[in-house]
């Protein structure tokens, strides 16, 4: 790695931190910046995506769907008081495509209900396409890869 | 307590003791009753298994079922697990195997309608050891699960005494099947969730047409359906099965039926979609009906939410664990316009669906709330006592007609 590989993986290290941090101190609003505004997000499940099929547990094909998410998360939907702890690691760059990068990386999702019973909530992958804008890094693409097709009662907050 | 401890209360199917919920007694009486009993159970697309070979695992209530392709090109079911030591013959949830069905503990192999082929070293070694020449290979294939097909869907029972599955089924339920299966289907894909509730809190949710609109705002805000939409219920005549329906567009205008919703809470009026193009959707039945939800007892669900048809497989885990299994389809001939449709339709249902995640929550927060109530009961009265189809969905009489169901099954 020269130097520039070294800042652009620290770069994106930052980007996933971020995220993380966002979803896990529930601060949902400013989960959508973290997208261009022609983005796709899909969670889906491994068994889906080696198969081939198409579904998404949720699919968005636009920011705005993104914050339609969150607001209905706030004002329409009904769930127990939670909060996730995400694990991220092993970022990587599969492919550089000069205007993108296509960036895998591992997570666990902790999640801590209010009486305070804790599960492993999720394991996965994310399997990313990245642009580079003026405020940095963003993601045109993010497909969810669950290693479980079961979820635990509810997905409400995004991974 | 024991299921012939039990006894329900006299003013009938409006009465559920919420002990039935909570008790491993009764649980293991229904796997039995219900569940090994005369009734027919999802087990399939009948179109997910091509090919001779193919192969895939699923369950009649706890026990599990291997289904196949035989080589006679039909479908077959049996129960997974092996005739002579009682393990596992699938492991995996599904695949294809070119030469039947062998056990991995001692290799005995199967075809892919369970008779059994031939048993490792079965004249023993060198004319030492072996089984005895009264063993006998026909008489000792996994039990076969009586199979059935209707619109596509395969069902099975371990009962000789279930009727032929459309007679089960019957016309007034089985047409809106029809309704909704009209074409080739198509897996564009699968999950599952598990409740940390009992199986019938999740069926009275799916029978229940009065809840909807009111713990799902999100039906109420964005006007997707609300109980002031024409609609109501179908209901078998023995109460076993039924099918909600609703109409989009009709029914009260939208100031008469704001000021109905206006003391609810589910109804947030200033809230609005920034990208509402999920939602568009197209009358593709052609009856303008936008939502169907249809129960086949005990535990199989076809849903049409607009171009969203998923069909629900309820798997009881324990006395207060269910599997929630969701396979969402399309049909062959769809266009890529309508896949995208029902994809982002696909947003509304499932774990975490708009409009169906609080159901992942709700029978939990039953399961817990009637600890130290087991001796008390439900109230389910809206729409009166009886049973019967209804054109109004501010009912419960599917609910009632589960317990019904139920009660006979169980003999309660």
């Amino acid at each position: 790695m020269n130097l520039p590989e070294i800042a652009r993986q620290l770069e994106l290290e930052h980007l996933y931190t971020d995220y993380a941090a966002c979803l896990d101190s529930d601060a949902l609003e400013h989960w959508p910046e973290f997208f261009v505004e022609n983005c796709v997000y899909r969670i889906t499940t491994a068994e889906n995506y080696e198969a081939d099929r198409p579904l998404g547990l949720i699919y968005a094909t636009s920011r705005n769907m993104l914050k339609d998410r969150v607001s209905a998360l706030r004002q329409a939907n009904i769930y127990e008081p939670q909060r996730y702890r995400h694990m991220i690691s092993g970022v990587r760059i599969q492919r550089d495509d000069v205007d993108a990068l296509e960036v895998a990386a591992n997570f666990l999702v902790v999640r801590t209900m209010q009486d305070g019973a804790m599960t492993l909530f999720a394991a996965g992958r994310y399997l990313d396409r990245v642009v580079r804008g003026v405020a940095g890094w963003h993601f045109a693409r993010k497909i969810v890869v669950l290693d479980s097709r079961q979820i635990d009662t509810l997905l409400a907050i995004p991974l | 307590m024991s299921i012939q401890a039990l006894e329900w209360p006299k003013a009938g199917n409006s009465r559920v003791p919420y002990r039935v919920f909570a008790d491993p007694d009764i649980y293991k009486a229904e796997l039995d009753r219900i569940f090994l009993g005369a009734n027919w159970q999802y087990l399939a697309l009948a179109n997910e298994l091509p090919e001779p070979g193919d192969y895939k695992t699923t369950f009649l209530g706890e026990t599990p079922i291997i289904v196949t392709r035989g080589e006679d090109g039909e479908i077959h079911a049996m129960v997974n697990r092996c005739a002579h030591r009682g393990n596992l013959v699938c492991l995996k949830e599904r695949g294809h195997t070119k030469d039947g069905l062998t056990c991995v503990y001692h290799s005995w192999r199967y075809d892919l309608a369970g008779n059994l082929q031939s048993v490792a070293f079965r004249r023993g070694v060198g004319g030492k050891g072996g089984m005895p020449e009264s063993f006998r290979l026909e008489a000792h294939g996994l039990p076969p699960v009586r199979t059935d097909q209707f619109a596509g869907l395969v069902f099975g029972t371990l009962s000789p005494e279930a009727p032929p599955l459309s007679d089960y089924i019957g016309n007034l339920v089985g047409s809106h099947i029809g309704r909704v299966m009209r074409g080739k289907p198509k897996i564009l894909g699968t999950t599952s969730q598990i409740l940390h509730n009992n199986w019938k809190l999740y069926f009275e949710n799916v029978k229940d047409t009065y809840h909807a609109s009111l713990l799902h705002s999100f039906f109420t805000t964005f006007r997707v359906s609300r109980l002031t939409n024409t609609g109501g219920v179908g209901i078998a005549d023995n109460g076993a099965h039924h099918f909600s329906y609703t109409y989009g567009g009709q029914g009260a205008d939208q100031a008469t039926s704001d000021a109905a919703y206006a003391d609810i809470q589910s109804l947030h009026a200033d809230y609005r979609l920034q990208d509402p193009r999920f939602l568009n959707s197209v009358d593709e039945i052609g009856d303008g009906i936008t939502i169907q939800i249809l129960s086949v007892f005990p535990n199989f669900v076809l849903q049409q939410i607009h171009n969203s048809i998923v069909l629900r497989l309820v798997l009881p885990k324990g006395p207060d664990k269910t599997e929630l299994q969701w396979t969402y389809i399309g049909f062959e001939d769809d266009d890529a316009a309508m896949t995208e449709r029902r994809l982002q339709q696909a947003n509304l249902v499932g774990p975490a669906g708009y409009v169906s995640m609080e159901d992942g929550a709700v029978g939990g927060f039953v399961q817990r709330a009637i600890k130290g109530g087991e001796n008390e009961c439900s109230i389910i009265e809206m729409g009166g006592f009886e049973h019967a189809s209804q054109d109004t969905r501010t009912t419960e009489a599917s609910v009632r007609g589960f317990w019904q169901a139920y009660r006979h099954t169980m003999g309660l």
